[in-house]
């Protein structure tokens, strides 16, 4: 780097790899869980932001991934929640082999772009690919804990219902408060008298779930490629500013 | 570039082994030598090609789409669709890096080089912001852009460059992480001092050298 560059730059302080304490995990779906953490250090977060997780073996090898933040700051402990892909060299790890009392080594936050503040206001239109829905819970957790009259509403789309993450948290969430709304799109199977989507989410679903253009919702999409790209374009095309619109995609490979 | 800066390998692991706290029952997926080797610290192997982006993609019309060289330069040189396609291009292969930690080998790119674009104009600065349709930005230094080290690629593989991936142009830095390849880019601003881009000014490496694991500000 030149000189030139180097004068210009502003003192920024490394984000710092800190040990971190897995206190507790909790089952999430059959191929995920939630890992609640123990982070003295950690100093503090936006909802929506990830980390950082460095994984080291014994001979020094070691391999990195990014996982979204699923705690809203004003919880007491981080957590993170994991899905376990098929091929993963560090997800089957954190899903399966991580213990209580163990301890990895973590830093963060990352991320200013994704976020949410309840300061920000609404409405919100929070729109989920299978785990994509991880950093937009964290939104939804940060909304009911400021107290936010922001009108939310959530349409996460899943293959079955017991890939649904947080389900009976979105559920209380979207029962305790008149204006949250959570809706379930599931694309291949439906339990016996299911009465929410039943198909991959479309344009009409977006019209019908979400708020009308000149609402001027911030809309906050995140999952796999091919789902944010559908899914936003749709959001476009039924008259949504690109501007309000914000994504986050993960491709298949990002075990 | 880069390969200059890679520390020794066994030495790296053995300083990782003494620095950094052991995952208990955690071994990893070792992979042979010859990939281990062509990939920057932290970063893992992918077949796929995953997408980055922060917003909706966009699709301006090739009609009106302009590319243009702007800033402390004389003169100001304004390509449209028609003229820029029949500029020389090359076809490149090279290894790319993304920040989010996956690589890739090997990707084939049709595409300009951005030497080929400042050939004859007179600069009067050592930077450059990308500009893109959507608004987004990012900055380099000359330095990282001249010299045969970037192009404005408008194919990739044997098929134009699709809108996902940054059709119907993007810029291709592939010596640095994959961000600083701007897609869906409309031109290059010189300019006298830096001044950081999009995901710069969001706690993202001023430089993001992938060898030097310069992935946030202050690393």
């Amino acid at each position: 780097m030149s000189n030139a560059t180097a004068a210009t730059e502003p003192l920024h302080t490394p984000l710092a790899w800190q040990a971190v304490e897995l206190v507790e995990k909790l089952p999430a779906t059959a191929r995920a869980a939630t890992l609640v953490l123990r982070a003295p250090a950690w100093p503090g977060h936006r909802a929506g932001q990830h980390v950082d997780i460095r994984l080291t073996a014994e001979d020094g090898y070691q391999a990195e991934r990014s996982y979204s933040i699923a705690s809203t700051p004003e919880d007491a402990a981080l957590s993170l929640t994991v899905e376990r892909l098929p091929d993963g060299e560090v997800s089957p790890y954190l899903v399966d082999e991580l213990r209580p009392g163990d301890l990895i080594e973590l830093r963060g936050p990352i991320g200013g772009w994704f976020t949410w503040s309840s300061e920000e206001g609404g409405p919100l239109l929070l729109v989920a690919g299978g785990s994509g829905l991880v950093p937009l819970m964290a939104m939804l957790r940060h909304r009911a804990a400021t107290d936010s009259r922001a009108p939310a509403r959530v349409l996460v789309s899943a293959s079955a219902i017991d890939d649904v993450l947080y389900r009976e948290e979105l559920d209380a969430l979207a029962a305790a408060d008149d204006a949250v709304e959570a809706h379930i799109a599931l694309t291949r199977r439906q339990p016996p008298g299911w009465t929410g989507f039943a198909r991959r989410v479309d344009a009409p679903m977006l019209a019908e779930v979400g708020f009308a253009p000149d609402a001027r919702p911030r809309v906050f999409v995140c999952g796999p490629t091919g789902f944010v790209e559908s899914a936003s374009s749709a959001l476009v095309g039924l008259g949504h500013d690109p501007s309000l619109i914000k994504t986050e995609r993960f491709g298949p490979t990002g075990a | 570039m880069g390969v200059d800066n890679r520390p020794c390998r066994d030495c790296t692991a053995r300083d990782n082994a003494r620095m950094a706290l052991i995952s208990r029952g955690f071994t990893g997926r070792r992979r042979p030598p010859e990939e281990r080797d062509r990939l920057p610290p932290g970063q893992y192997l992918v077949d796929g090609f995953p997408v980055l982006s922060a917003g909706p993609t966009p699709h301006t019309p090739l009609e009106r789409w302009t590319f243009q060289v702007r800033g402390a330069v004389q003169p100001t040189p304004t390509w449209t669709w028609e003229e820029f396609r029949e500029l020389p291009s090359e076809r490149i292969t090279r290894d790319i890096h993304c920040v989010t930690k996956w690589s890739k080998f090997d990707t084939t790119w049709e595409g300009v080089p951005v030497d080929r674009l400042l050939d004859g104009l007179a600069l009067d600065g050592r930077f450059v912001l990308a500009f893109c349709d959507g608004g987004y930005t990012t900055n380099l230094s000359l330095d990282d852009v001249t010299g045969g080290k970037a192009w404005i690629a408008l194919a990739y593989g044997d098929a134009a460059l699709e809108p996902e991936h940054g059709g119907p142009a993007r810029l291709l830095v592939p010596h640095l992480y994959f961000w600083k390849s701007a897609k869906w880019v409309r031109g290059l601003e010189i300019r006298r001092e830096d001044r950081p881009g999009f995901w710069e000014e969001l706690g993202y490496h001023n430089r993001g050298d992938p060898w030097r694991e310069q992935r946030y500000s202050g690393d």
